[in-house]
């Protein structure tokens, strides 16, 4: 048994360490890419979203490499993606692949529902082996996020442009390579070393710009043409309202660990949206007001084309935006690759906001970028 | 004497402003791209040196547009701003109290919302062209009018028809049946221009507060037909600049003039780059599965600047030698 994974952005570290660490024999697809892309796009159906294509690319790539089961998430609830593993399976059938597929889906009433269906996966390993192995995955999730967090921190304050994509590279491989949790702390030592040693201009004040929007798509760079990286160019301090860890928790440990969740996102959503929409739709309002309140400057909303949940917040962040005074502005992403028209958008908001800045004699002075 | 140089390097046409320190317009210029950037650049201001006065010197140059960042290498900008932000500066120099701009051009459309002077909001079309005006351009070839004709034809309508204006293709089919039943042209033409401007404003304007004074720029501006339609949805009176088609490089003439006012001298690299040769050159990088086209340009043998490319890896390396901040934006 040779098992694959689709790819979240930097979630196959998580996968792998889970999997290594129960000795699975594993196949991590190559990372998203336009092949990923072009594979994916040519054997989906034309309207469903980005995701769904670009999942059934990696099992397609995976499967070139010799995998033949896929771990695959799972969902409920009015978003389409509950849905597509199903639809995977069935394509995948369709074009002659053998795979066999493990959904993952929430847990709904226990814990222990999830460990029957991983169990599925890790054969007669004892639990105590499973549960330490999940709880290794879920350090490395932490150390990730806390590395994307220094990264966006340090992004626009950075002396010299491009050190900090270099170390972020350099360290997602350290979290990667490290076989226990004593060799993971080791890296992140090393990690927050490194990142102290980046000539910064820590006094700069950067504009500062909330991210929110669907899961997939904030979290896989591929997907959002790497708006961190470009905001950070521009000089702008990025927060994402969701980092994997987050989401792990809620969707597979059901909110277990007492960590910051969506839960807090979800309770500043109303009186704007009272109740669940599905995906993620509550939370990116919630997660605007909470932006809102915490002074950031503007919020930027990613989502996939046609996603039902993100189309109902969309038309609701007006009323936000009008209620807080905080601008806002709608990214949505598909197919396309050439990524000029996105930069001329995402530079005319930062301008709005760097000017609006400006004008309550908050910035202190220029505000700097370098983009190409 | 002074003159300050905006250069507008969009998908369909290039636009070149001139300016004297009073930013009144001396010389405007508009040409078709046509696929070639650094040409129509080159050819412009070869253009722009046999009119200028002959007491002007040339003290800050800006560049805007999607073709900005190429420009700005070409020439030598001392400032680099996206279109939305030029627009805003040129229309609100033009009429100080301005509160939304309404743009219109070849390949896109932009609505820009101001208060106090300043950029509150902005939306740009995404996904549908059906608002713009290569979409008008084919309509008239269709129907065998001159472009020029169009908006005064429109303008003779007592009762336009009604054409679906959501999709460009439901439109056409629309607008044949509507051809087919013997609907006269103006009539036909007058339904196309509130098809539009009701497109333009759901889909770009939408949910936006759209407050006088208005002003309409953009290449189609030019169609008088479009003008009334909006003026028609708005109830308000809509002011069309008169310099209309250049107001992207007006206004970024304008900040490149504010742009040298802080660092004393403008990196213009002098008329003599209407003659240099510049050379692009384009190669896949193989280093992962992307296979980023990286595009590479330079004039003698010295590599100018590269981008294209996914992670950074080539853009940055010519990027660090440059001091941070050097290209203020």
């Amino acid at each position: 048994m040779k098992v694959t994974f689709p790819h979240m952005g930097h979630m196959y570290i998580c996968l792998k360490a889970m999997l290594r660490y129960l000795d699975i024999d594993i196949v991590v697809p190559p990372k998203s890419s336009k092949r990923t892309l072009t594979i994916g796009t040519q054997h989906s159906p034309e309207f469903a979203c980005l995701p769904l294509k670009l999942n059934l690319g990696n099992f397609i790539e995976a499967h070139e490499k010799g995998a033949d089961t896929i771990l695959m998430a799972g969902g409920v609830g009015p978003c389409r993606f509950g849905y597509y593993a199903q639809i995977q399976r069935e394509i995948l059938k369709d074009l002659g692949y053998e795979m066999n597929m493990v959904v993952l889906e929430p847990p709904e009433r226990h814990i222990s529902e999830l460990l029957v269906r991983i169990k599925k996966v890790t054969g007669n390993k004892p639990w105590t082996d499973v549960v330490k192995a999940i709880r290794f995955a879920w350090y490395k999730a932490r150390a990730v996020d806390e590395l994307e967090q220094r990264a966006h921190k340090l992004r626009p304050r950075e002396k010299e442009p491009g050190r900090v994509d270099e170390l972020f590279k350099q360290a997602l491989e350290w979290i990667d390579e490290a076989e226990d949790r004593e060799q993971l702390n080791e890296n992140l030592k090393r990690m927050r070393r490194e990142f102290a040693r980046i000539p910064a201009d820590y006094t700069r004040k950067p504009v500062r710009i909330g991210l929110v929007g669907e899961i997939y798509v904030m979290l896989e760079p591929f997907a959002n043409l790497e708006i961190e990286r470009h905001l950070g160019r521009m000089g702008v301090e990025v927060e994402r309202s969701i980092y994997l860890s987050e989401w792990i928790n809620d969707h597979l440990f059901m909110g277990l660990l007492k960590v910051k969740g969506s839960k807090e996102a979800r309770n500043s959503a109303p009186p704007y949206i009272n109740h669940f929409v599905g995906g993620h739709g509550q939370e990116t309002i919630g997660s605007t007001v909470r932006f809102a309140r915490e002074k950031y400057d503007g919020v930027i909303q990613v989502q996939p084309f046609t996603c039902m949940p993100e189309i109902v917040a969309e038309s609701i962040l007006p009323t936000v935006s009008r209620d807080f005074g905080i601008p806002t502005f709608c990214l949505i992403v598909d197919e396309h690759s050439g990524d000029a028209g996105v930069l001329t958008r995402l530079e005319a908001f930062v301008d709005l906001l760097a000017r609006k800045k400006d004008k309550t004699g908050e910035v202190k002075g220029e505000v700097e970028c370098v983009d190409i | 004497m002074r003159g300050y140089l905006g250069i507008d390097v969009g998908s369909v046409s290039t636009n070149i402003a001139l300016m004297d320190e009073q930013e009144q317009v001396i010389e405007n210029l508009y040409l078709r791209t046509q696929g070639q950037p650094i040409r129509a650049v080159q050819k412009g201001l070869d253009y722009i040196r046999n009119r200028i006065p002959a007491d002007m010197e040339i003290g800050a140059v800006g560049t805007t547009g999607s073709g900005r960042h190429l420009a700005s290498i070409v020439v030598g900008a001392d400032s680099v701003k996206n279109e939305i932000t030029s627009h805003a500066v040129a229309s609100s120099k033009l009429v100080p109290d301005i509160q939304t701009v309404l743009e219109i051009g070849g390949q896109d459309s932009k609505i820009i919302i101001l208060r106090n002077g300043v950029v509150a909001d902005f939306a740009m079309n995404t996904v549908c062209a059906a608002g713009t005006g290569s979409f008008l351009d084919q309509q008239a070839s269709r129907l065998n009018i001159p472009i020029e004709e169009f908006g005064p034809i429109a303008l003779k309508s007592t009762t336009p028809v009604r054409i679906a204006g959501r999709c460009s293709v439901f439109a056409e089919s629309d607008m044949i049946h509507k051809q087919q039943m013997g609907h006269n042209l103006p009539d036909i033409l007058a339904g196309l221009c509130e098809a539009l401007v009701r497109n333009y404003l759901n889909n770009v304007g939408k949910g936006k507060e759209i407050l006088g004074p208005v002003m309409f720029q953009g290449g189609v501006a030019a169609n008088v037909g479009i003008k009334r339609a909006f003026e028609k949805a708005l109830a308000t009176e809509v002011i069309i600049p008169e310099h209309y088609g250049v107001m992207g490089a007006l206004g970024a003439a304008i900040l490149a003039g504010e742009a040298v006012k802080k660092t004393g001298q403008t990196n213009f690299k002098g008329f003599g780059i209407a003659e240099e040769e510049f050379s692009t050159l384009s190669f896949e990088c193989g280093d992962c599965p992307n296979l980023c086209e990286v595009i590479e340009i330079s004039a003698q043998d010295k590599v100018l600047a590269r981008w294209n490319d996914k992670c950074g890896k080539w853009s940055n390396s010519i990027l660090k030698k440059q001091k941070v901040g050097e290209e203020a934006c």
